[in-house]
């Protein structure tokens, strides 16, 4: 390839993850050592089976859970707890529920002692982006999952991270809304060139965004394929009827189809 | 009546009013039929009459504000103790393992037990009276209140971690604001059993107060007054409530669904 001097935005190397034995028990291989190379504006969809572990090398890379094997390098630094450099949307609504739109957005912010005249032009900046204008006032019980979504997508984006953490973020909402989000976040992508890593279980969702869909394996979780998804930017949601988006789509329904039956037949 | 199906604001408190009417109706019938001997229980009229008098000739509205005042001092003495505390268990899980143990042991030491010893050690002033409540709530606080806050939801600060915030930083705007509606919940109920723990401490060695004025009227074997005293403590622990949850309300209004 180039020789080592090329830096990755993003270096997974060899990164493995093992939960200790529960009372004698024998130890959960949740993830066989991945090795995974990010580059700067890359959108990498991470697909897989419920179990895979797709969401524990997420949370490997955020911080939030440390590998037993590997390391994780963003930007050449070793990544060990987990910071404002690396932005993070839950599945589950993770809005703070105390604090207004405005105010959720802004968290990062005021945690860096940001002026106040800052934030303000950040946060009205995203919450146009994320076409939550209107709603700065409101309290997150008072928003559908949608609108939650995107405040908690404009909240990881107000912070700049180096790169954004999807796990699962449309999971919990309904099919229309959800393809109307997966619009809106490659529109933003396309827009603003953020490196982006996406956890989902949906193929659709997995090609209809992604530059490369990293497809994982069952339970020990590993990286089963790489697959590059070459449609033209900007990506229009009509893509989807489109016969190379259906063949795409016919490849990765067999891979994870086998993957599928391999968690059926050992639940 | 369909299970868990609300009821309308207007019958809700028609029905809650029923029963207070439903149980003075009774209490009335049962004492001024003469069912009932009035020198085991007072009828409402005698009771209201001997309430008047308490006010009129006996300077009860003294013995209401000194135990109220003993009530608020001992439990803000043992909120201002407890609450920090409890939090710092809640947050740091090495305190809790330190202090849990013996607070929960601590928590079932009857704060009544305590008062001959209190008397021991303090007297009988307000000195003695606070300390009952302040044994009385205080441990019951803590443990409540590192409830509150162990239970922030971890994704929450989790969120919060991604988003740079340091540990101080959680707890600080991540497990206080969110705990904060279960700890003033808390404060409420507590408040409400401080006001049995003054009752018994002015029932032994007092001479002003409630309980005082309720021991006085058992030697004197006036019912009437005994359950005016009473209702004049739920009167006052109704009211508190009222208070404790508008204010609630109006503090948190995100917590409220």
């Amino acid at each position: 390839m180039n020789g080592g001097a090329h830096r990755h935005k993003l270096a997974i190397e060899a990164v493995g993850r093992t939960f200790a034995a529960v009372r004698g028990g024998t130890p959960t291989v949740a993830l066989e050592p991945v090795t995974l190379r990010v580059e700067d504006n890359d959108f990498i969809t991470i697909l897989g089976p419920s179990g895979c572990g797709k969401s524990t090398l997420l949370r490997i890379v955020a911080g939030l859970d440390t590998p037993t094997s590997g390391r994780v390098l963003l930007d050449g630094t070793p990544v060990v707890a987990p910071g404002a450099d690396r932005g993070m949307v839950f599945q589950s609504y993770t809005l703070f529920p105390w604090l207004t739109v405005h105010e959720n957005i802004c968290f990062g912010l005021r945690e860096k002692n940001m002026p106040q005249n800052e934030q303000q032009r950040i946060a009205a900046h995203y919450i146009a982006r994320v076409g939550l204008g209107g709603f700065e006032r409101h309290y997150p019980k008072m928003l559908s999952g949608g609108m939650q979504q995107r405040t908690a997508i404009a909240r990881a984006l107000a912070n700049d991270p180096k790169i954004l953490l999807l796990d699962e973020p449309f999971g919990a909402l309904d099919n229309q809304t959800r393809a109307l989000m997966q619009e809106l976040l490659l529109g933003i992508w396309e827009a603003e060139k953020k490196t982006v890593l996406f956890v989902t279980h949906d193929i659709e969702e997995a090609i209809f965004m992604a530059g490369r869909v990293i497809v994982m394996s069952a339970r020990p979780g590993r990286i089963k394929v790489e697959v590059a998804v070459d449609l033209p930017h900007p990506r229009h949601y009509t893509v989807k009827t489109t016969p190379e988006f259906s063949a795409l789509k016919a490849r990765l329904t067999e891979e994870i189809r086998i993957e599928a039956l391999k968690v059926a037949a050992t639940a | 009546m369909t299970p868990l199906k609300p009821v309308a604001p207007g019958r809700k408190a028609v029905l809650g009013i029923a029963f207070f009417v439903l149980f003075v109706a009774v209490w009335a019938v049962a004492t001024l039929s003469g069912f009932v001997s009035r020198t085991f229980l007072a009828d409402p009229v005698t009771m209201l009459r001997e309430g008047w008098a308490l006010f009129a000739q006996f300077g009860f509205a003294g013995d209401i504000a000194i135990t109220v005042w003993r009530v608020v001092g001992g439990f803000v003495l043992a909120a201002v103790c407890a609450v920090p505390l409890g939090i710092a268990m809640g947050a740091y899980k090495p305190i809790e393992a330190f202090f849990e143990p013996f607070v929960s042991f601590a928590r079932y030491l009857p704060a009544s037990a305590f008062i001959p010893l209190l008397i021991l050690w303090a007297g009988i002033g307000e000195m003695q009276k606070l300390l009952v409540i302040f044994i009385g709530s205080f441990f019951q606080l803590v443990l409540m209140v590192a409830v509150a806050v162990g239970s922030t939801r971890r994704d929450l600060v989790e969120a919060a971690y991604t988003l740079g915030a340091t540990s101080r930083g959680v707890v600080r705007r991540v497990l206080l604001p969110s705990a904060s509606p279960a700890i003033a919940e808390t404060l409420r109920l507590v408040l409400g059993w401080a006001w049995t723990y003054v009752i018994v401490a002015e029932l032994i060695g007092a001479s002003s107060g409630i309980g005082h004025m309720i021991t006085d009227s058992q030697a004197l074997l006036n019912t009437g007054q005994i359950i005016f005293g009473i209702i004049v403590i739920g009167v006052i622990g109704l009211i508190s409530d009222f208070v404790f949850k508008w204010a609630n309300q109006r503090l948190y209004p995100w917590s409220v669904a």
